[in-house]
């Protein structure tokens, strides 16, 4: 009630000027701009608040897992909490999340600028518009969909594939195939490719959409080609764009869970081949090992949760550090 | 270098909305010739059919013929591409590529359409066409410098070096000047004094006194009525209808009493 008067209250005479409390600079003094800093400022303590919670929680039960873990918690390739002595370590984990992450980018980011490109600047807007919305309703698919879609369809249907990538590019090791379930890192990779691929292209599209014409314009009068058009104008306007749609991707691929644990068949090994099944990643550890997991088991989760977390804020530090080097390019 | 424009019974439309009507003109080679009129009557839609960059626009279409010496602009099998690299352009507002450098700003339309250029070669074409557009003084020290770091004046002059640096027959120029301050402004207008040395140069201005200080021949524009399309009114030796004109409503325009 009191708020509600106060707020009603007339303001100054007008001509009066500025208000003495504005010349001096000290805070706004009117009951609304009150309370509204009251709210802005209590939300942001109690965020901070949580988020500090939040870190004492895991950061004190992953100490309690290392201090007991008798495997280095780096290296070792083996998962077994309950074990006496427990011995635990996240290098198969790392290597997983890492590799199938990035298979995951380097099939869905290009892909996902060519949509959105063609979205933009090639495909009429008959078909545009209805491109973007399917496109956009694949971000609303819940990953176990994904998940049951991978294992029922993608895991049957790429042993072809990878019996052909074993024919021609065995030799590398890298893509040798030794027949068995398609449930390999690269399977993931695909499948996490498949659910970033909404969000890059969306995100995509509407940068490049707000491509200055002006600039479109300078390139077309020097005689470029629509590609050029694209090249000179479009991408270099776009490019910290895409790097952060990127960025949102790989955030996504690096947590996903339910998909991952529902296509992969774990193991704490690494093989050389990508197509060879096994593997695993820390989401999908967590997820899958959790319900068997003791009081120890469950810390030592918790620790590698931790270690996917600083991953994910390293990724993110260094695609800020490559947007804000071409800062002074991108006016 | 400098080619002839013969335009005849051109039309240009925005979808079903006419915005100029059956405009026929001869731009002489290596003169200025300027677009007067009043706001809206389609002198930048008419320069911008004079390369192509009419049809670029949604819904833009255009009718007539447009010569270039002897080859139609808007002949079959005519590239627009190939239109507009011979009939170069620079804009109202400055639009130097924000992410490239001044050097790379003037090199862009030479690295176009897959031609391979020698950098001994480039950085030749980008220092002459520089000096060509009163810029290199300025800015030779910091040629790795973004474009966009300079003034609104020298990004204009960037422009300009950067449109003549793939040497086209002609230069439209789209009120090259108006967001300019009067010296960056009287800057271009000398440029301009040289450049039409090289290139045929049309340009739009609502500045009077511009269109008397730099153009040899002026065509002024005007609306038949109000939802009408525009249509030229006139064309002829600057000095003749700064002072003498033939029709009474170029007269009135020029005079102020217009509208
Ligand atoms: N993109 C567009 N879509 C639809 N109509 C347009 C478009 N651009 C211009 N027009 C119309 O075409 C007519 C001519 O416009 P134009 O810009 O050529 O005039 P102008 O003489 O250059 O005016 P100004 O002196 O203000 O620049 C106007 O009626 C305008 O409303
Ligand atoms: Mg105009």
């Amino acid at each position: 009630m009191d708020i509600t008067s106060a707020t009603a209250s007339p303001p100054p005479a007008p001509g009066a000027g500025p208000s003495p409390a504005r010349q001096q600079g000290r805070a706004a003094t009117r009951a609304g701009d009150r309370v509204f800093l009251a709210l802005s400022r209590g939300s942001g303590i109690l965020l901070l608040v949580i988020m500090a919670a939040i870190a004492v929680f895991l950061t004190v039960r992953a100490a309690n897992a290392l201090s007991q873990d008798h495997g280095n918690f780096f290296t070792a390739f083996e998962w077994n909490a309950n074990a006496n002595p427990p011995v635990f370590g996240i290098a198969v984990l790392a290597f997983g999340t890492i590799v199938s992450s990035l298979i995951a980018m380097a099939i869905a980011v290009p892909v996902a600028i060519g949509i959105a490109l063609f979205i933009t600047h090639y495909a009429p807007r008959k078909l545009a518009t209805p491109l973007s919305y399917v496109i956009d309703l694949l971000a609303a698919v819940p990953s176990i969909v994904y998940g049951l879609w991978g294992a029922l369809f993608l895991v049957p249907h790429l042993g072809g594939l990878y019996s052909w990538f074993n024919d021609y590019l065995g030799w590398t090791g890298i893509l040798a195939y030794h027949d068995g379930a398609a449930r390999s890192l690269f399977t993931i990779g695909i499948l996490l490719a498949i659910m970033i691929l909404p969000i890059v292209t969306s995100v995509s599209r509407e940068v490049f959409r707000q491509a200055p014409r002006m600039h479109e314009e300078a390139a077309l009068a020097l005689g470029a080609t629509r590609w050029e058009v694209i090249r000179l104008s479009v991408l270099p306007f776009g490019r910290s764009g895409v790097i952060s749609a990127s960025m949102l991707g790989l955030g996504r691929a690096l947590g996903e869970t339910m998909a991952v644990a529902t296509v992969l068949s774990p193991s704490f090994t690494i093989s050389t081949s990508l197509l060879d099944p096994g593997g695993g990643t820390f989401a999908q550890n967590i997820a899958s090992s959790f319900k068997e997991s003791g009081e120890l088991g469950k810390d030592a989760l918790i620790a590698s949760g931790l270690v996917l977390f600083v991953l994910t804020l390293l990724v993110n530090g260094a695609a800020r550090m490559i947007i804000a080097r071409r800062k002074e390019y991108s006016a | 270098m400098a080619k002839r424009i013969d335009v005849s019974g051109l039309s240009a439309f925005y979808g079903a909305h006419k915005a100029i009507d059956d405009i026929s003109m001869t731009v002489e080679p290596r003169s200025v010739t300027a677009f007067i009129g009043p706001s809206g009557c389609g002198k930048s839609t008419f320069l911008r059919t004079l390369n192509r960059m009419h049809e670029v626009t949604p819904g833009g279409r255009v009718e007539g013929k447009v010569l270039l010496d002897d080859e139609n602009l808007y002949g079959p099998g005519v590239d627009p591409v190939s239109v507009r690299r011979t009939v170069g352009m620079v804009f109202q507002r400055p639009n130097p590529f924000p992410t490239m450098s001044i050097y790379e700003n003037v090199a862009a339309g030479l690295r176009l359409n897959g031609t391979r250029v020698r950098k001994s070669e480039l950085d030749a074409v980008v220092e002459k066409s520089l000096q060509g557009a009163n810029l290199w003084k300025e800015v030779k020290d910091r040629l790795d410098k973004p474009g966009a770091g300079l003034s609104g004046g020298q990004q204009q002059r960037l422009c300009i070096a950067r449109a003549i640096a793939v040497e086209p027959q002609v230069l439209l120029m789209d009120e090259p000047c108006s967001a300019l301050d009067p010296i960056s402004t009287l800057a271009i207008e000398d440029l301009i004094g040289e450049l039409k040395e090289r290139f045929t140069i049309v340009i739009v201005t609502h500045n009077m006194q511009q269109a008397a200080r730099v153009s040899d021949r002026t065509a002024f524009f005007n609306l038949a009525g109000v939802g009408q399309p525009g249509r030229l009114v006139e064309i002829d030796e600057t000095a003749r209808i700064f002072s003498n004109p033939s029709v009474q409503a170029t007269e009135d325009y020029i005079s102020g009493r217009f509208g």
